[in-house]
């Protein structure tokens, strides 16, 4: 992992045609093998009708899993500098805040829908 | 500190790891990203910003699907199709997912022949990746069809809250947006490398610029983002 980066950066400094990062075809195999065999995984929750927690909790799980196999190996953040990894990837995580403002938002609209619609008292 | 400020920046890149790697990136002169190129940074933070674009789409509908009265419609049944005679739920989307998840793999094998120089290879695996996303996007122009002549629209739909024909339509349409794209983003380059352009040194027909192998792993970031935005939509929108 360090040689890779370490050789990139050879490569740059010799002012020489950037090869990249060269990673063994068989890690990337893996990987799809792992792809397949989670979306495989997250479409048998469904097959199977799990319901409640345990159908939420396993689709995220699966979600996570794919995305970061995604992002660490086939888009090589795996091997990029911790300044680009932080400077990508912190920022979608504070979208969770945003999430969080929204779900008191829809449970703040549901409830007054319930009130003026529902109850009958609109 | 004086490390930092005394040592040539290649120094500091072998030097420094972990948060004072960070730090140093950033604070040091001239670029933060030190072994990334302009192309591939600028890739990372257009990527950023659509992850912004989509985080928003996902979010509304979860705010709409939240705050409805109206039972929202299942999607495994509303997404079944009939086979062999009886419904399999899912299965088109299931289809797809395989389809864009193989086609991550070609890609992710393109880059890696491109890094090896490996002309034909390369071409060849990226019009693989073109022909995996020209599929998807096949696919997805039939389900449309499907569910508009099943009465399915942006305000209304047979099943339940209206708000999931806005919903449906917005995001995947803007997915399917991307992946068309991404085609001809493929086509492009893999005409390119095809050509030999990246071994020719050939200036660039808009640019006036030489051509590296690197543009392969650019465009190969372009579409695993767009196979990771799918990702979030199958798992929130389809299976939730």
């Amino acid at each position: 992992m360090a040689q890779a980066a370490a050789s990139a950066d050879i490569g740059h400094a010799a002012g020489a045609p950037a090869e990249g990062q060269q990673h063994p075809i068989r890690l990337y195999l893996v990987v799809w093998g792992w792809l397949f065999v989670l979306s495989t995984l997250s479409y048998l929750v469904d097959y199977f009708h799990l319901h409640g927690y345990l159908r939420w909790s396993l689709i995220l799980l699966f979600m996570v899993l794919k995305a970061g196999l995604i992002v660490a190996v086939f888009m090589h953040m795996a091997w990029e500098r911790l300044a680009l990894s932080y400077a990508i990837l912190l920022p979608p995580l504070l979208v969770l805040v945003f999430v969080a403002i929204m779900v008191f938002e829809s449970d703040y609209t549901l409830l007054t829908r319930m009130h003026s619609f529902v109850a009958g008292s609109g | 500190m004086e490390g930092i400020t005394q040592a040539r920046p290649m120094e500091a890149i072998s030097r420094f790891q972990g948060w004072c790697g960070v730090v140093a990136d950033w604070s040091s002169d001239q670029r933060a990203f030190k072994n990334v190129s302009w192309g591939k940074a600028m890739m990372w933070i257009f990527l950023l910003s659509d992850t912004f674009v989509f985080g928003c789409f996902l979010l509304s509908y979860m705010t709409v699907r939240m705050s409805t009265i109206v039972p929202w419609p299942n999607p495994s049944e509303v997404f079944a199709l009939h086979i062999g005679g009886q419904d399999v739920p899912l299965i088109l989307i299931a289809i797809m997912t395989f389809i864009l998840i193989s086609s991550s793999g070609t890609m992710a094998m393109a880059v890696n022949f491109a890094y090896r120089r490996d002309r034909v290879r390369t071409a060849a695996m990226m019009l693989a990746t073109a022909a995996f996303g020209a599929a998807f996007v096949g696919m997805q122009a039939f389900e449309w069809t499907k569910l508009i002549q099943e009465g399915v629209r942006p305000w209304e739909n047979p099943w339940g809250a209206p708000q999931f024909g806005s919903s449906f339509f917005m995001i995947t349409g803007f997915h399917g947006t991307h992946v068309t794209i991404g085609v001809i983003f493929l086509l492009i380059i893999a005409r390119k490398v095809w050509r030999g352009d990246f071994d020719t040194e050939r200036r660039g027909f808009f640019t006036s610029r030489k051509g590296r192998y690197e543009i392969v792993e650019i465009t190969g970031l372009y579409w695993h983002f767009v196979d990771l935005v799918w990702v979030f939509i199958f798992a929130l929108f389809y299976l939730w």
